[in-house]
């Protein structure tokens, strides 16, 4: 055990999915991975550096810059007996995608009577943060996750980076793992003891009894920051991590609100129809009366994100602003 | 109009428990007159008003917990029936716009004569029999909320027909589980005691017998310190992963005269205080073995202490509750030979014994339990 | 049969008739149902159409996969799915082919992997590359057969497809069922190159097309393209010329085209065509088609009995299969 431990190594979050899709390759004859620039290029964001000439070109395919058809053959070889793992190179491609994402991954196992499953993983850079602009900034799993047949993941640690492929992959069903492109850089370390992880349950990352500030994916280590903030005031917030937006787990949440009784939802995604407002609402039917103050969000401001720095920080959830809401909900002046 | 309120009958009264009106609206009352029983701490005790007057309305229900000085009943002066109802004693919260930066959209204006409350307030407030209009709201937009309220439940009265053998064999299931599903591990200590109990003596020497403080108050006192410093094991075991609690919240186990065992808890048991903690106890077993236990009470524990006293043994090797993950015995105080500076020394000492669920903490982590808890009775003038 | 050469004998004669007749005659029932109340939502008829469904079919191989439309009864119905289940899928039926879920637009069908009538259009084309690379990866000698309207030529899904396909040289019979309107919008109004098959050329893939109203005719040439998919020669885009006699679906009153058009069309009609083909050949004697008249009525008749007998689904399942357990084996 003390082995393991010493063992230790660090890496990035790039590098953690990098782990993953090798290992479940190597694993499993079914799986391979296709998308555009994956192969000879190394992936968009790196994640597949090296693994083409390291598995061969029939399990790691370049595709031509046609989301709906690389995605449409993900789902078809899927209910033919694969297990493809399909990267669009961001989620504001996915948009071209979205016919068959809906109307076939979604939909297909219901609509054949359970004749057909589609296991299929998407892999998803998203969010914004890196001066992309508007076209390049979208933060859509709140969308996806509106879907029915579909479960998104977003794994915001290098520990679930490297072990959500895997049940993603085990999962009879259509999972998309929603990356955000401001944690590929990021260093730490793999616990050796932790083989795998969970993609049903929400997590807390930090304990506190003040405030619930629940979150996922990019904004959980702003909103870490804002905790750490808060406790220098002495104020005691916890930290949820939801980990999975669909389905969403409710009990940890509910659990986590009826003990500190006030939350703040951050969501980098647009406030309106968002996924904040969709967990909002959760606590409104399951939690209503532990609430001792109304329910706040920290969202990505109702603009197109625009590309020069100053402007694009004020239109995301910052650690000031997520800390500032949670303020005014422990200490109203 | 005057409101007539929960009147503090000691310095170490927070709060009574309304037992019953002894008037009704519309009654006419003088000054003197007895108009309803409270429980308090200290036993039932029946309280008057001060003034003459009618009875407009009552505003606390009998089994509502009521803090000093908030409102019990309304009382006008003889003779001012038809006067209109002045405007409440406390101003309307002002309404501070919203401060969230993200810019939440601004919250519509109250409605006069609205008064806001959270919906937790509000199911409190309905549980206790409070009448929020006469709240001041401290929350946010100000709101009445929690911290508006007390906090303790409303009694729950456990049904007069006690049943030994359903007690006995809800024991044996708890137990049963306990020991199929914990793997329990144990860690002893032997303490001295001598220091604080020199200074129990020296508080009881100036108060009469009903006052005086016992063993099990500053033991407990010592424990709820050091359990705070240690939220390991302060929590329950559920679904495969530890939950720590909110607070010390102290199951004290209770040994009832029908046979039995229950125990009950004293929530916050960290933040009371040696004198409150001590009425906190009284009234614990006191109620454990009238069977007047509050239903929250009994489900509450994040902890379980046994504490075996006088005529216990001296040593306890607890069985964990479940679903927490430690109990702490303690044994019965005695006088043994204890080398003091290099001096053999006839000391007071007793056995700590910590159970704990291996799954939640290893023997680390009780172990710091222990030497916290022996470092507090140590310096027993902190407590 | 899986040669590229076709023997027309009586008994393959007759066996291209009874299929078309029995496309025939089940929409034609469908489409009375459809009147009574009996089929809801969109109803859209295959009448004209048949020689490309049965022609097509005829040159695959049970371990081929099929990817249709929203329009495929006429393929459910040639690739071998029984009328039974059906017509209660029509009808909604829990004995349907899909629980009676998919209705007329979505045909599923695990046992003869059929992939679904897919009711957006363009929709199945990409599904047929990951079908088709499936069978490819896995080392499955099979042929996946992608059916669409000359509607879905305009989507950007088919210059994805046919160029993914033609890339990765996967065992895609694309088969363009032209039947000259995309619902009401004539082929001229709505392409730029009206004869779609040209486009193949674009990809580096091999392309025709053939009189989509000679059930025969289709089937030499779908046998001829599966042939060459089987040797690896890569993808093939089939352009079938055909014309359907009713409305785009039920509720559709006609106003692009006239009446002179669909009769001069009907004098193509590809049942016909065959029986004459067949009475000049020698090879229908007698009471021959009467016989098969009276088959083919027989069997619609026990699918409608069958389908109105059927049960519906519990409202308890509704949930059911939104999420699976496990993936069907």
């Amino acid at each position: 055990m003390s082995d393991a431990s010493t063992t230790a190594e660090r890496l990035t979050y790039r590098e953690a999915c990098r782990q993953a899709i090798r290992e479940a390759i190597i694993a499993d004859p079914r799986v391979f991975l296709m998308g555009e620039d994956v192969g000879r290029y190394g992936g968009c964001y790196a994640v597949t550096k090296g693994l083409m000439a390291e598995l061969g070109e029939d399990r790691i395919r370049d595709t031509p810059l046609s989301e709906s058809a690389f995605v449409g053959a993900g789902i078809g070889a899927a209910m033919a007996g694969m297990r493809p793992i399909v990267e669009v190179m961001t989620c504001n491609f996915s948009l071209l995608a979205l016919d068959q994402i809906l109307n076939n991954a979604a939909t297909i196992p219901h609509m054949s009577g359970g004749q057909f499953a589609v296991p299929l993983v998407l892999r998803l850079a998203t969010g914004a943060g890196r001066q992309l602009a508007a076209q390049h900034s979208h933060s859509l799993e709140g969308w996806f996750a509106h879907i029915p047949g579909l479960r998104i993941l977003a794994p915001a640690t290098i520990e679930d980076a490297r072990h959500m492929l895997a049940p993603a992959l085990a999962d009879p069903n259509p999972v998309l793992i929603f990356e955000h492109v401001m944690l590929y850089n990021m260093e730490g370390t793999l616990d050796p003891a932790v083989t795998g992880v969970d993609i049903a349950h929400a997590k807390v990352r930090r304990p506190g009894s003040d405030v619930t500030l629940v979150t996922y994916g990019g904004s959980l280590f702003k909103t870490l920051a804002a905790a750490e903030m808060l406790a220098g005031e002495g104020l005691s917030a916890e930290v949820i991590d939801l980990r999975v937006l669909r389905p969403l787990d409710m009990v940890t949440v509910v659990d986590s609100v009826s003990r500190t009784r006030r939350v703040v939802i951050i969501d980098e995604g647009w406030r309106s129809g968002s996924l904040s407002a969709e967990v909002a609402m959760r606590l409104v039917e399951e939690a209503f009366f532990e609430l001792d103050a109304p329910i706040r969000r920290v969202c990505a401001r109702e603009v197109p994100i625009p590309y020069p720095a100053h402007l694009e920080r004020a239109a995301l959830p910052q650690p000031e602003t997520i800390a500032a809401a949670a303020r005014s909900l422990v200490r109203p002046s | 109009m005057t409101v007539f309120r929960m009147p503090s009958l000691g310095a170490d009264m927070e709060s009574g428990t309304l037992v019953e009106w002894l008037v009704r609206p519309g009654d006419r009352v003088k000054r003197g007159d007895v108009v309803a029983v409270v429980e308090t701490a200290k036993g039932a005790i029946e309280i008057e008003v001060f003034q003459d007057g009618v009875v407009r309305a009552l505003i606390a229900e009998p089994g509502a917990v009521v803090p000093v000085g908030a409102p019990l009943a309304e009382i006008a002066a003889e003779g001012a029936a038809a006067e209109v109802a002045p405007a409440p004693p406390t101003p309307q919260p002002a309404v501070t716009p919203p401060k969230a930066p993200a810019g939440p959209t601004a919250a519509p204006p109250p409605q006069a004569g609205r008064v806001r409350v959270t919906p937790a307030a509000r199911r409190r407030a309905a549980a206790l029999g409070i009448a929020l209009e006469r709240l001041r709201g401290t929350g946010v937009d100000g709101a009445i909320c929690l911290a508006d309220l007390p906090s303790p439940a409303p009694p729950k009265r456990v049904p007069a027909g006690f049943d030994p053998a359903a007690m006995r064999a809800a024991i044996a299931a708890a137990m049963s589980r306990s020991k199929r599903e914990i793997p329990h591990y144990y860690l002893s200590e032997t303490v001295d005691v001598s220091a604080a109990l020199d200074r129990l003596t020296r508080i009881n020497a100036e108060r009469d017998p009903p006052a005086r403080l016992l063993p099990a108050a500053i033991l407990l006192r010592a424990a709820a310190l050091a359990i705070a410093a240690t939220p390991e094991v302060n929590g329950w075991w559920e679904d495969g992963r530890f939950r720590a609690a909110d607070g010390v919240h102290v199951g004290w186990a209770v040994a009832l005269r029908g046979g039995g065992l229950i125990a009950p808890a004293i929530r916050d048991a960290d933040r009371l205080a040696l004198d409150p903690l001590m009425a906190a106890l009284r009234d614990l077993v006191q109620r454990a073995r009238g069977f007047a236990l509050r239903g929250s009470e009994l489900t509450s524990a994040s902890i379980t202490i046994t504490n075996l006293g006088e005529r216990g043994a001296a040593s306890v090797l607890p069985v964990i509750h479940p679903p927490q993950v430690a109990m702490l015995g303690i044994g019965r105080i005695v006088v043994r030979p204890w080398v003091v500076d290099g001096t053999v020394q006839p000391r007071q000492v007793v056995t700590l014994t910590l159970a704990g669920d291996h799954r939640a903490t290893d023997g680390h982590v009780g172990g710091l339990l222990l030497t916290r808890l022996a470092a507090l009775l140590a310096d027993a003038e902190r407590l | 049969m899986s040669e590229a050469k076709v023997h027309l004998d009586r008994a393959h004669g007759l066996k291209l008739l009874r299929e078309m007749m029995r496309i025939r005659a089940f929409e034609a029932r469908c489409a009375e149902l459809y009147q009574a109340e009996k089929i809801r939502g969109f109803l859209h008829l295959y009448d004209g159409q048949e020689a490309v469904a049965v022609g097509i079919m005829q040159a695959l191989e049970p371990r081929d996969a099929v990817i249709a439309t929203y329009r495929e009864h006429g393929q459910a119905l040639a690739r071998g799915i029984a009328m039974r289940p059906l017509m209660a899928e029509m009808l909604g039926k829990l004995e349907g082919t899909c629980r009676g879920r998919g209705g007329s637009m979505h045909i599923f069908d695990r046992a003869t992997r059929f992939y679904g009538g897919n009711a957006i259009v363009g929709g199945g084309l990409p599904l047929s590359l990951g079908v088709a690379l499936a069978d490819a990866m896995q080392k499955r000698d099979a042929v996946t057969a992608c059916f669409f309207g000359e509607g879905a030529a305009d989507e950007g899904e088919f210059h994805e497809s046919l160029n993914l396909a033609s890339l990765w040289r996967l065992p895609v019979l694309f088969v363009c069922e032209n039947n000259r309107y995309s619902m009401g919008t004539p082929l001229g109004v709505a392409e730029a190159e009206p004869e779609i098959w040209r486009k193949a050329a674009g990809y580096r893939m091999g392309g025709e097309a053939v009189d989509g109203m000679d059930v025969v005719a289709v089937e030499v040439a779908a046998r001829r393209a599966v042939a060459r998919i089987r040797q690896g020669g890569g993808p093939h885009l089939l352009e079938c010329l055909t014309y359907r006699f009713r409305a785009h679906s039920m509720f559709d009153a006609q106003l692009y085209r006239t009446k002179e058009e669909v009769a001069s069309w009907r004098e193509r009609d590809p049942i016909v065509r065959l029986q004459r083909w067949l009475e000049q050949a020698g090879h229908l004697h007698g009471d021959d088609l009467a016989v098969l008249g009276a088959e083919v009525a027989a069997e619609v008749e026990d699918a409608v009995a069958f389908a109105e007998a059927g049960t519906l689904e519990p409202v308890e399942e509704l949930e059911r299969f939104v999420t699976m357990d496990e993936v069907p084996s």
